[in-house]
């Protein structure tokens, strides 16, 4: 841009507004929140305030017991996401933020599946579970439940792979992830 | 000591010599506290009027205005108030009551949640949980307040914590981790703007509340007069340009001018400053400024490209920023001829839609007339304080506002009976200039009771009714709008305003007489204490000029 007071000529033209971009995929945040009453509640309401939809969102403590680390992920087709961050930010009890980048980050989730599995398809089941290297962690005489840990997308082909021996229910906390290196998140 | 007469003694390290409020059983401590603490406290009639009157304190002064409510409904009464600091960043500190902690979601006595019902209204909010961290709680709360993007903060104290003994130390400096303020611009973005104004041919800053707010006034004028840049305000930026100038196009936007809406639409550089891109301004957004770039200087970067992106963004505090904008604009030594065109049609449009109303063959008060009337009489000498509809848009484009801090009004949540308490707030905060209250005969009702707060603590208002009968700006909707079929907008000739103004011990005048409205005026203004002066205006009157909701700039009517 020059140093000051040059009097190069600068066109109007070229300048171009960057903010506001929808990218259209995925974005995990990583929020550092202190862990004072209602801050979940401001989260929350500022995400039903705005407009934002959150997709998951995973909450617990860190190392520093004064701290809380929320991990949310939300979908970059629907809303530009530094106007989320922005808002989020102006919250006097977030400390920090993180739009994780995909590739720099790992992320993982855990499910529990309750499937039907009488007779033969007990057998093909639990062979699902060997591929996807889940544990089976509860078993009655006419279902199993099923362990699984991964990301996003592996649970949901797991499910896809579950389902049609009768998926009696499912619950997933929400993905939880980390920067990787030796950098803080 | 105890924890309330430590919030008496962080109160007089904040500089507080007077707070507004309304007692109840769960903030009893605090009253007590009150009797020795040497803190003015003004007894207002609903604690609505109490936090207006912390607003009017704040937006006529700059410093944070305080309001103590007690539980339950008292709290919930400040909840209008709070929203309305919070969407004009207004610095207020409301302490509510809390019932005991024994008893906290037991449903008791006069128990609402205020910490949650506030939550999304405040800037930020506290719960007292220990009554050791009250000190240190009030300081966060008053720097939270004033500092950054200004707004409303709450305190929810359960009266049990409030009278228990603590061991109070002065608070230092606060220290909040996750609140931290960008005040200076970026350099590389302020040089780049600096270039880009120096390259426009076009120009207009179009500067909103976060100039007052900034104290930014004297540094905005100084870029528009070095730059001969046009210059126009929103409604709360109002003051924050010396009005008239001849760089003045008035305000823009609904109501706005002619000249200032029709140079945003053929500008091809805006420089915002402290401005949110409302839709009261912009219009349609998708015809805004089709032909803009903008800088646009905010200290909340979240305003930054909400509604309209921003080409040159700049986060920071609109004086340090101005500051520096102006000296690498001069800088650059740009050429002022090459506005020359774009001040001709500028000129044009201001000769060929100044602000016009058909004056009255008799002596029937036009409403536009009474505002021109006020402002001869006043000569302008006045804080000026409105409520909300035709008469607030009508002292928006007549009045004119020579220096920020002299307009008190409300922009963004709209608050009919915001008035009478802000004019009270601003006469307790600036004693030396005259408090006029220019307001409708529907809003005034709205917190009438304050009238009483004047009397009783010699409060000087002058309130000037624009007296039609009438809702005035919804039956100018409806006339617009739906058909002319009005629905409940006709309030009738009561009260009497003259037998009421008696009655709260404030001196009543009625004046409906164009030939001597200057005069008559002049004379109620100066009569000693609060005055109410009901000035019977033509019924059915249209505020014009006027974009249509959801309409674009070029399509204004009237």
């Amino acid at each position: 841009m020059g140093e000051p007071a040059t009097k190069e000529i600068l066109s109007l033209e070229q300048l171009e507004a960057s903010a506001g971009v929808r990218t259209g995929r995925k974005h995990i945040l990583s929020i550092l929140v202190e862990n004072k009453p209602g801050v979940l509640t401001r989260i929350a309401g500022l995400f039903a305030r705005r407009g934002f939809n959150i997709d998951t969102l995973a909450v617990g403590p860190t190392d520093d017991p004064t701290l809380s680390r929320i991990t949310l992920t939300l979908d970059g087709a629907m809303h530009p996401i530094d106007q989320v961050t922005k808002q989020l930010h102006k919250l006097v009890n977030v400390i920090k933020i993180r739009d994780l980048e995909p590739i720099d980050t790992v992320a993982r989730e855990l499910a529990l599946f309750k499937v039907s599995a009488d007779g033969s398809a007990r057998a093909e089941v639990m062979q699902m579970v060997e591929i996807f290297r889940a544990k089976i962690i509860d078993v009655s005489k006419r279902s199993l439940i099923i362990e699984v840990t991964g990301s996003w997308e592996k649970i949901e082909a797991f499910e896809r792979m579950v389902r049609p021996f009768g998926l009696i229910e499912m619950a997933r906390t929400g993905e939880i992830a980390i920067s990787r290196g030796r950098g803080e998140t | 000591m105890r924890a309330v007469d430590a919030i008496m003694e962080c109160l007089k390290a904040e500089g507080v010599d007077v707070v507004f409020g309304y007692p109840g059983g769960a903030n009893l401590p605090t009253y007590d506290a009150f009797v020795d603490a040497g803190i003015r406290h003004i007894l207002v009639r609903h604690e609505a009027g109490g936090g207006h009157a912390a607003e009017g304190y704040a937006k006529a002064s700059g410093r944070v205005g305080v309001v103590f409510a007690t539980s339950g409904p008292g709290a919930t009464n400040i909840v209008t108030p709070l929203t309305d600091a919070m969407m004009d960043s207004v610095p207020i500190v409301a302490f509510t009551g809390q019932v005991r902690t024994e008893l906290l979601g037991t449903d008791g006595f006069q128990e609402a949640d205020t910490f949650g019902i506030t939550m999304p209204i405040v800037k930020h909010s506290f719960m007292i949980q220990h009554p050791a961290e009250i000190p240190r709680v009030v300081h966060e709360a008053f720097h939270i307040a004033r500092s950054g993007r200004p707004g409303p903060v709450l305190i929810d104290i359960p009266q049990d914590l409030s009278r228990a003994q603590i061991e109070y130390h002065p608070v230092g400096d606060v220290h909040l981790p996750g609140y931290q303020p960008t005040l200076e611009g970026n350099s590389k973005q302020i040089r780049l703007a600096a270039k880009a104004l120096a390259n426009a041919n076009r120009p207009v800053v179009y500067a909103g509340g976060g100039v007052v707010n900034a104290n930014a006034a004297e540094e905005l004028t100084e870029l528009a007069v070095s730059g001969r840049l046009p210059v126009t305000c929103t409604l709360m930026g109002l003051g924050g340009f010396p009005a008239p100038h001849e760089q003045w196009l008035g305000m823009l936007g609904m109501h706005g001018t002619r000249a200032a809406n029709y140079a945003m639409d053929e500008a091809d550089l805006i420089v915002a400053v402290g401005a949110r891109f409302d839709d009261r301004v912009t219009g349609k957004l998708a015809e805004f400024a089709p032909r803009a770039k903008f800088i646009h200087i905010d200290i909340d970067p979240a305003e930054i490209s909400k509604n309209v992106p921003a080409h040159i963004p700049i986060v920071g505090d609109a004086r340090r920023i101005l500051t520096r904008l102006v000296n690498e604009y001069r800088a650059l030594e740009p050429d002022p001829a090459r506005l020359s065109a774009w001040w001709e049609r500028i000129e044009g449009w201001r000769a060929q839609h100044p602000l016009r109303y058909d004056d009255s063959p008799d002596s029937e008060i036009k409403p536009q007339y009474l505002v021109e009337a006020l402002y001869e009489a006043t000569g302008g000498e006045c804080i000026l304080s409105s409520d909300v509809g035709q008469h607030q848009m009508w002292a928006a484009q007549y009045f004119h506002f020579a220096k920020p801090r002299r307009w008190v009004n409300s922009g963004g949540l709209g608050t009919m009976g915001f008035g009478l308490p802000a004019a009270v707030g601003a006469a307790v905060a600036c004693p030396e200039v005259p408090s006029v209250l220019l307001t409708g005969d529907g809003s005034f009702q709205m917190n009438i009771q304050e009238l009483a707060t004047a009397r009783q603590f010699d409060i000087p208002v002058k309130c000037v009714i624009m007296d039609n009968g009438y809702l005035g700006m919804v039956r100018q909707w409806q006339e617009l709008f739906w058909d002319r079929r009005y629905s409940n907008v006709d309030m009738g000739q009561w009260p009497d305003w003259v037998k009421l103004a008696d009655a709260y011990g404030a001196t009543g005048v009625l004046l409906r007489d164009k030939t001597t409205l200057v005069a008559d005026l002049r004379e109620a203004l100066a009569t000693p204490g609060p005055v109410v002066v009901d000035v019977k205006v033509t019924r059915e009157e249209n505020t014009y000029p006027m974009i249509a909701p959801g309409a674009a700039a070029r399509e204004m009517v009237g």
